[in-house]
């Protein structure tokens, strides 16, 4: 078994993965065109070009939180990420109004939720060093927790907000490929590229990490900084996600299995591409059958939901069986 | 040279490990024995950064263990600890090459490659190298861990309870490893034991401690006394010298 045998299986994996990827797009942009080309072209292309992006985002977050955490059935959406900012969202429409939110300018609105979220992990991970003493568990429980009270004040906030207001936030949160914002799409695109060619020198040490706390630090990784590096990349990537079509809580959860499964191998270099190419055919083709097949009558949460809660079922038959 | 200088972890009001001053010795098998509760894995975890002190200083050749950084020290020092629980799908070949972190980070070279094949056949693992560590058994899967930890080719490995879940066979297969390895390449390490003729037979120094200091340490025939044993483990137990090696009897 030489080195050539071992890493030609999971590149060849990707190859293909990538193959599907390409052939969901091209299929996605190229059939049943009933219209200018230069019309059709860039409302789809920009369509795909959302689908990638969360799809991105959304794997990668899900792939290092469970590095992180050592588990695999967690999706950053258990520490409340994704409802900090539903809860940020619901606030400044509760406060601002929703005219005057949609007239700020998207490019500030935006930075600043990144900013309070990254904020937030921060303010998480120094108080597991500090008081938690690097208890993993201790910092999941805290994050049910305010995941819970995110999500319980928003849907406060949100019955008690004019009726207008509330379908204006609907509106937003309803995960839709259909509206992204070009500005935001681009904001977004550049944000996602930029923590990704940093967060590229923390690719190895995330293997390490595979092994838990007190391994990692034998082998001389510096436990606290990458991690605290990592859950600040999870903050971004999940802002961005969320921010793109709102909470996807079980399409994470699928794609990152889904890599494991395929892959065979603990390597980040692999599994995160993976991830993130199965995330993009499931979006793209998800979005496909929507579309020729539903024709838009359903959303795809709905779906993703759907099919992400009865994998997570199964998985935890699976564990129980075993 | 590992030293250790009042060392102290308290857990609230309760003092885990209460000053202990200690000097380990450059070379050969040092075990540390003692009841539970005594303090020996915690002082194991603080000696190798992986547990910070509540007190106290840990000095490795000279480098102290809180301010170092951590890819210096694991290059001279590595540690094992009890349960060691992997949630990813790893090989033993994986999982040994992991080993060779510090020096490759994480880019195996040709003679890092040598150095995890060398370390699987030593641990006796060569069949096993391409199997999954959750198909093994849980002595097995020890051997894998101790492979990796010998592949760091440290001047220093610390070991706490490398003999667990062993067999007969293994267990005396292990420590022949270790004590050749002390022997011929100059290693120092340091067991966490409860297997006190394990450590008579197999260690050049023995630390008993007991309710979290160092309560006797010497060589084993020091150590290996009915008077001694007792203070340490409150326990009637006759040693015999078979063989030349101080044997305990505690079965009775």
């Amino acid at each position: 078994m030489s080195a050539s045998a071992t890493s030609s299986g999971p590149a060849r994996t990707l190859l293909v993965l990538g193959g599907l990827a390409l052939a969901c797009a091209a299929l996605f942009m190229l059939i049943e065109v009933n219209g200018p080309w230069d019309f059709v072209l860039p409302f789809r292309g920009r369509k795909v070009a959302t689908a990638l992006l969360v799809g991105y985002a959304v794997a990668v977050s899900t792939v290092l939180f469970q590095t992180v955490t050592g588990n695999r059935v967690l999706t950053p959406a258990i520490m409340g990420f994704d409802y900090l900012y539903v809860l940020i969202q619901t606030c400044l429409v509760f406060l601002l109004g929703s005219t005057a939110v949609a007239g700020l300018d998207p490019r500030l609105l935006f930075g600043a939720e990144v900013a309070i979220m990254v904020a937030f992990s921060t303010l998480l991970h120094g108080w597991l060093f500090g008081v938690a003493r690097g208890s993993v568990h201790l910092l999941l429980l805290t994050g049910v927790v305010m995941g819970v009270l995110f999500r319980s004040l928003s849907s406060f906030i949100q019955r008690v907000i004019d009726p207008n207001e509330f379908v204006f936030l609907q509106d937003r949160f309803f995960a839709s490929f259909n509206n992204p914002e070009h500005e935001l799409l681009l904001l977004s695109a550049g944000l996602t590229l930029g923590v990704s060619v940093l967060g590229l020198r923390l690719l190895r040490t995330c293997d390490v990490l595979v092994l838990g706390r007190e391994a990692a630090i034998n082998l001389g990784v510096d436990y606290e900084r990458t991690v605290s590096w990592v859950l600040a990349l999870v903050a971004i990537l999940v802002a961005v996600s969320t921010a793109l079509v709102g909470p996807v809580t079980f399409l994470g959860l699928l794609v990152a299995n889904l890599a494991y499964a395929v892959m065979r191998t603990h390597k980040h270099a692999f599994v995160l591409p993976a991830a993130a190419l199965v995330a993009a055919i499931a979006l793209v083709a998800g979005q496909l059958v929507l579309e020729r097949v539903f024709r838009l009558d359903t959303s795809p949460r709905v779906i993703i939901e759907f099919v992400g809660g009865a994998v997570f079922i199964a998985m935890l038959m699976r564990k129980a069986t075993r | 040279m590992i030293e250790a200088e009042k060392v102290t972890r308290r857990y609230g009001e309760t003092v885990v490990v209460d000053g202990v001053t200690l000097r380990l010795p450059v070379g050969g098998i040092t075990s540390i024995i003692g009841p539970n509760g005594a303090g020996k894995s915690t002082l194991l975890s603080m000696v190798s950064r992986v547990l910070p002190m509540s007190s106290g200083a840990v000095r490795v050749d000279g480098l102290d263990v809180t301010t170092t950084p951590g890819d210096v020290l694991a290059r001279r020092l590595a540690i094992l600890r009890q349960d060691n629980h992997i949630t990813a799908r790893l090989t033993v070949r994986d999982l040994v090459t992991f080993g060779r972190y510090p020096h490759s980070r994480g880019r195996p070279t040709v003679q890092d490659r040598e150095h995890v094949e060398r370390a699987i056949e030593h641990m006796g693992l060569g069949p096993l190298a391409g199997r999954f560590l959750d198909e093994l058994s849980g002595g097995q899967r020890q051997r894998a861990f101790v492979a990796m930890v010998l592949c760091q080719d440290t001047d220093h490995v610390l070991l706490d309870e490398p003999l667990n879940g062993l067999d007969l066979k293994h267990a005396v297969s292990m420590m022949r490893q270790l004590r050749h390895a002390a022997d011929t390449l100059g290693k120092s390490f340091v067991l966490v034991l409860h297997d006190i003729n394990f450590a008579s037979c197999y260690s050049d120094h023995i630390v008993a401690m007991r309710e979290g200091k160092v309560a006797f340490q010497g060589r084993p025939e020091d150590i290996m006394r009915p008077d001694v044993l007792r203070a340490i483990y409150e326990l009637d137990i006759s040693v015999q010298q078979i063989d030349g090696d101080w044997i305990a009897t505690h079965y009775r």
